[in-house]
């Protein structure tokens, strides 16, 4: 029963492990791509509104908006994806609001993050949790 | 490689002058990932359009620098001023160098 039981500890010790050790590379992909956008600067809470589904039943197409009044551009990051980056929105002079729509993939269940490039040079941020049912990257 | 590409844009024919209108666009494209596998395991090799850009009269209204993670047939919302009458261009370059673009008029009503 002794063995057992430890062979169970142990296995379920290296599960844990399993799973925690690839969040630390996605972690760094994410900042990563966050300090290319910003060059390292402080973001605000406030002033960015990220709007996705909370639950994803296919993780193929999920819809996701954004509204930033007063940013020249908008970057939106899936920080559970293989590839953390999904698009870039770039308001030109004749934008009517910042504010767009888009669909994108989802791997598995994860935040989604954006950050908005001001005018004035200053960064915020926001980010949403998506459940996602079926993932959308058919690995 | 893209087969049957087909971008599909909807603009209101016609908007008071300094209106601001919702644009909608979608472009039939299969924004192959790279991560998928085919039947006997080889990657399929990644096969997107990575950018699209809207233009009114020359100067810009929209653009998106597009990853893999974008949906299959991209679809973007978003809003244009109108200061005068003019022609909307939309334009969507693809991995493998083709250019797909769309125009569509717009009048002061």
């Amino acid at each position: 029963m002794k063995i057992s039981r430890r062979a169970t500890l142990a296995l379920g010790g290296g599960a844990a492990l399993a799973a925690l050790l690839p969040l630390p590379g996605f972690a760094d992909a994410n900042d990563d791509a966050i300090a290319a956008f910003t060059g390292g600067a402080e973001m605000a809470d406030t002033g960015l509104t990220l709007i996705t589904p909370e639950i994803a039943e296919n993780g193929n197409t999920v819809p996701v908006e954004v509204d930033a009044p007063g940013a020249v551009s908008v970057m939106i990051l899936a920080t559970g994806n293989p590839n953390p980056g999904v698009c870039t929105f770039n308001f030109g002079p004749l934008a009517g609001s910042q504010h767009a729509v888009t669909r994108m993939r989802l791997a598995r269940t994860q935040d989604v993050v954006a950050v908005a490039k001001m005018a004035d040079g200053s960064f915020a941020k926001a980010s949403a949790t998506v459940k996602v049912t079926i993932g959308g990257c058919g690995g | 490689m893209a087969e049957n590409v087909t971008p599909r844009v909807r603009v209101p024919s016609s908007a008071a002058a300094g209106e601001v209108i919702t644009i909608k666009t979608l472009i039939s494209h299969v924004m192959e990932s790279g991560q998928r596998k085919d039947g006997d395991g080889n990657t399929i090799p990644r096969s997107i359009i990575n950018t699209f850009s809207c233009d009114f009269n020359g100067q810009n209204v929209f653009s998106v620098n597009i990853e893999p993670a974008v949906s299959a047939n991209p679809y973007f919302e978003f809003d244009a001023v109108v200061p005068e009458a003019g022609e909307f261009v939309f334009t969507w370059n693809d991995d493998d160098g083709s250019v797909y673009t769309d125009t569509k008029a717009i009048e002061i009503a």
